[in-house]
């Protein structure tokens, strides 16, 4: 997994809440047996005109000048800026690797689904929790500002806009620990194999039915 | 001794480590495992040199491509047909027991684990699926993983995890005839919002949760992630025990009197606190349709499409404008005014032999309305297909229209060739109505098994406790 530092990225708005994360990788595309590849087709039905099949030439199909993320304003955004329950639905990892693959490195909202939220740890990408009424700035400012950039330092668990504001974000230890230093989960619980292998030992004697 | 929930105990039944800012290292006791979201899982797994840690934990089953057709030529769509392979090449690299797709026992990954009793109360169940929370009904922590998680689990037998907040969803009192889990799940998401859950595990609780089968209240846990909990759970009492006895994987003999004794231990005790407390009466719940394109989107029947005066904010009116636009429906239409083109009974939500059963009590003798396309039920295993045919189900359904077919998750989210076309309305007995869900375009009305069969029969939603 690469690590996530500090990323000085243009931001991108999604201004609608509950977005799914059928809505963010369809379904016809979790047919991959492969983990890259997704960014063409992430948001494929709000994206483009046609119907999106795998194996298609994306470059070739007709995009959808309605949808946000096809103006030529925030082409080449890193920062995605959304709205309340942002990934709710499937647990599908799909849905963090289509955005990562489209170049989205961090997602501010002012709130995820779990499953969703835990996987874009996993991938190197940073959720950001921010108060409603913060997001609802930032919109505003999105709205007025081409070109708007922010800047987001895990380290310090800050997101500072162009002005110099800055907003302090919380996030949990552990989570910080690996994206700051790209390390994947198995390589840390396999330096407690041997606590792994206490615990099982005495589960299975209190519940040997668990390991029939 | 401080009383502890439902949560607590299967919680602290399982930490193998706890770090000081609460992150814990969890033993799972069952992996289950489906095609879609394992294929990256089994290659980190292999591209590391790792083997799984306890393979007897893992129970896999294909179900998400798999058609419900005739199956004797295999899978004609390549893309799936190779998910499929895939998932059949791993299980034999690592010896780990699969159902395959003409196995008798094949069915949705949701349905298959309690059926064969290897979904047990006290267990950690996870797999790379968000319905996971199904098991639940089991008074066991089950939640959906991503496939990072898949592969973490296969490697470790563990978790990374965090103790998530505890809510009592407790609904007393009786249902009204003709109104069933699925609305309950339906009308709690009503009330709390599809993130009202976010960050909790739900137990279900209350003489209505009591009241229910084990069928019900798997379907009411299954929908635990559509209210955004990741876990639901009830607790054990006799229904459970009895639904247990003499399934395949369940323990027998003295185990099984061991089992049972630990199993009548995991309820909440008298006085536990709870972070949040949710309150239904039973008797005020209708048979709930969903009008729009997210699972709160939800209103009884004799209902109509809200307006927007009626919504909360700014965005949640945006929210419902897209629906009412991508629902082609118009604020404040009645819903049993609603025309459906098409019917779906199936998924991991409601497709178990008491769905089947009570879609029949409906359809028995009834005929499908001209104006539906197609009705379709679709078992949600070879063993719960195998048991309603020995019922006559499959011949009410049909002598009445509805087309009966192979059992998977089919239209549900249309992985398979099931699928709704653009424009096209669909009762559903499945979990989400998400735009495209069931198909490019498709609009999805989430209903109970019952008031599917009776919209399928009058050719729009119809209020089941008046139908004859």
């Amino acid at each position: 997994m690469d690590s996530f530092t500090t990323l000085d990225g243009l931001v991108a708005p999604l201004d609608r809440a509950n977005v799914d994360t059928d809505a963010i990788i369809p379904k016809q595309f979790l047919k991959s047996i492969k983990r890259s590849g997704f960014g063409p087709n992430a948001f494929d039905e709000w994206r483009y005109l046609d119907h999106g099949e795998p194996g298609m030439d994306n470059s070739k199909r007709p995009l959808n000048p309605d949808f946000v993320l096809n103006q030529p304003r925030y082409q080449g955004a890193s920062v995605l800026l959304a709205r309340e329950n942002f990934g709710c639905g499937s647990s599908r990892e799909h849905a963090p690797w289509a955005l990562l693959d489209y170049g989205f490195h961090a997602i501010i909202a002012p709130s995820f689904a779990d499953i969703f939220f835990n996987n874009c740890f996993k991938n190197g990408i940073l959720p950001i929790r921010l108060e409603a009424s913060i997001v609802d700035k930032l919109f505003d400012e999105v709205a007025a500002n081409e070109g708007y950039r922010l800047a987001v330092d895990l380290e310090k668990q800050t997101v500072t806009t162009p002005s110099g504001e800055s907003f302090a974000f919380d996030v949990d230890a552990h989570r910080k620990y690996c994206l700051l230093n790209g390390f994947d989960d198995i390589g840390l619980t396999l330096q407690q194999v041997d606590k792994i292998k206490a615990f099982e030992g005495r589960h299975r004697i209190k519940q040997p039915w668990l390991f029939n | 001794m401080t009383a502890k929930t439902l949560y607590d105990k299967l919680w602290e039944s399982h930490v193998v480590h706890e770090e000081s800012d609460g992150t814990a290292l969890i033993y799972i006791d069952r992996h289950l495992v489906h095609e879609v979201t394992s294929p990256q899982a089994f290659e980190g797994l292999k591209l590391a040199g790792r083997r799984p840690w306890r393979v007897g934990s893992i129970l896999a089953v294909p179900d998400h491509n798999v058609p419900t057709t005739d199956r004797s030529q295999g899978i004609a769509d390549p893309i799936s047909r190779l998910q499929v392979e895939t998932l059949d090449n791993n299980c034999a690299e690592f010896g780990v027991t699969e159902f395959k797709m003409n196995d008798l026992r094949q069915g949705i990954v949701h349905v298959i684990g309690p059926e064969q009793g290897a979904t047990l109360p006290g267990m950690t169940v996870v797999c790379g699926d968000s319905h996971t929370s199904t098991h639940g009904a089991f008074a066991a922590l089950a939640h959906g993983i991503g496939t990072s998680e898949v592969e973490h689990v296969l490697a470790t037998q563990c978790l990374v995890a965090k103790k998530s907040k505890a809510m009592q969803v407790k609904v007393e009192g009786a249902l009204q005839k003709g109104v069933t889990a699925k609305d309950i799940a339906l009308a709690v998401i009503g009330k709390i919002g599809t993130a009202g859950g976010t960050g909790y595990a739900i137990e279900f609780a209350g003489s209505a949760i009591r009241a229910l089968s084990m069928e019900g209240r798997m379907t009411l846990c299954n929908m635990a992630i559509e209210a955004g909990a990741r876990a639901g759970m009830v607790a054990v009492d006799d229904t459970t025990i009895d639904y247990l006895k003499g399934r395949p994987y369940s323990p027998r003999a003295e185990q099984w009197e061991n089992a049972v004794a630990y199993w009548r231990t995991l309820k909440s005790d008298d006085g536990a606190s709870f972070d949040a407390v949710v309150e239904l009466d039973a008797a005020d719940i209708q048979p709930q349709v969903t009008w729009g394109t997210s699972p709160e989107m939800v209103v009884g029947v004799n209902g109509r499409v809200p307006d927007l005066a009626q919504a909360r904010n700014e965005v949640q009116r945006g929210d419902w404008e897209r629906a009412y636009a991508y629902m082609g429906l118009q604020a404040n239409t009645a819903i049993e005014d609603i025309a459906i083109d098409k019917v779906f009974i199936g998924s991991c939500t409601n497709s178990r032999i008491e769905d089947l059963r009570a879609a029949a009590s409906i359809a028995k003798g009834k005929r499908v309305a001209a104006n539906v396309k197609l009705a379709m039920v679709v078992p949600g295993s070879g063993l719960v297909k195998a048991q309603a045919e020995k019922e006559g189900l499959d011949k009410i359904f049909k002598d009445a229209g509805f087309e009966w077919r192979e059992p998977g998750c089919s239209m549900c989210l249309a992985m398979n060739a099931d699928r709704l076309e653009p424009g096209e309305r669909c009762a559903a007995t499945s979990n989400r109505n998400f735009e495209g869900r069931q198909g490019q375009g498709g609009r999805t009305h989430l209903v109970s098994p019952e008031m599917a069969a009776a919209a399928a029969i009058a050719g729009h939603f119809v209020d089941v406790r008046n139908y004859q």
